[in-house]
């Protein structure tokens, strides 16, 4: 049995501050390319090795991240 | 192999934000630590369903617009005096959870008399202290917990102990009054702080309602505006630089017989 996770980032309320990135334990976040209405690069994710395992969106300051996760 | 759209289905959901926060986007710079507190006491309130039994208090400073973000009874005091409003409307409300949300500017410069009374009064009151030793709101000059050394818009050079005096650590000089029952110190940098804190808020809501005496939790935060520096590496700073002088955990729990 193997747990996978996903996370979806309102990308308008991110401001790109980067802690959920410095938080993610497997380097799956990362400050996309581009930017939202407010010129913010916005987290996003990256890979698949996200295990949802909630420490991006328990730091994260405007609590824009939804966090799922499913066993397989 | 499952696709990243099956995975994002909502009976998958382990983790999203509280209803309790309004959609309003936070006026806070990135990164800053008030968001994050926010939103655990949003959580906390949530876990205990008392969103109809809560009142807040908003200081002056940042938090100032506390009441547009979480959807619970607000009271907007006058700078530093959260601690007397609570009190009153706990005296008058004895029923309601009251609880402040002070930074350090409001809470450990002007408002230094409101809370020591009211620590030394016993109120049955939680006081949710913001410490990341600067004024962020009026543009990062030294606050009475700046530390030694520390450079502010105001103290270019760093605090000097002869010119500006030496840190106030509140926390530990009001451990000291009979009145206080709960008195600890969080962080929110990391997932784990964020858990600590947040059932150390939940705690001291707890209590309020126990009759015991005043809980006091106070939140080491960054402000990564006034210190000139990214998000993360305020984080950083903070660790190697405040948790000397402000070290994390309970100084008393009076009802844990601590």
């Amino acid at each position: 049995m193997a747990i996978k996770g996903a996370i979806e980032v309102d990308e308008q309320k991110c401001k790109g501050c980067s802690v959920c990135v410095a938080n993610c334990p497997t380097g799956s976040i990362r400050l996309s390319d581009k930017v939202n209405s407010k010129g913010y690069h916005y987290a996003e994710m990256t890979g698949d090795g996200c295990i949802g395992c909630s420490q991006c969106a328990v730091v994260c300051p405007d609590s824009v991240i939804t966090v799922y996760k499913v066993k397989i | 192999m499952i696709s990243i759209e099956d995975i994002k289905k909502p009976e998958n959901i382990a983790y999203r934000r509280p209803a309790l926060l309004t959609d309003n986007v936070m006026h806070y710079c990135p990164g800053c630590s008030h968001g994050t507190v926010h939103k655990i006491v949003a959580e906390v309130i949530e876990e205990m369903g008392i969103q109809e039994k809560t009142v807040g208090i908003c200081p002056v400073g940042c938090s100032v617009f506390a009441y547009n973000y979480i959807d619970i009874d607000w009271q907007e005091a006058a700078h530093g005096r959260a601690p007397a409003l609570a009190t009153a409307t706990k005296r008058l409300c004895p029923d309601k959870y009251v609880f402040t949300y002070q930074g350090d500017g409001d809470l450990a410069s002007i408002g230094t008399a409101e809370i020591i009374h009211a620590c030394a009064r016993g109120e049955n009151i939680v006081v949710i202290f913001i410490n990341n030793g600067i004024y962020g709101m009026t543009g990062g000059q030294m606050a009475p917990t700046t530390l030694l050394g520390m450079k502010t818009s105001t103290t270019p050079y760093g605090r000097d102990a002869k010119l500006n005096g030496f840190p106030l650590v509140i926390a530990d000089m009001i451990a000291h009054l009979d009145g206080t029952a709960y008195i600890t110190r969080q962080s929110v940098h990391t997932a784990p702080a964020v858990r600590k804190a947040k059932s150390a808020i939940r705690k001291a809501f707890e209590y309020s309602q126990m009759g015991v005496g005043l809980s006091f939790v106070e939140i080491v935060s960054t402000c990564n505006s006034g210190w000139k520096l990214s998000p993360v590496e305020a984080n950083k700073w903070m660790v190697e630089h405040m948790f000397p002088k402000y070290p994390i955990g309970d100084i008393k729990d009076v009802p844990a017989g601590r």
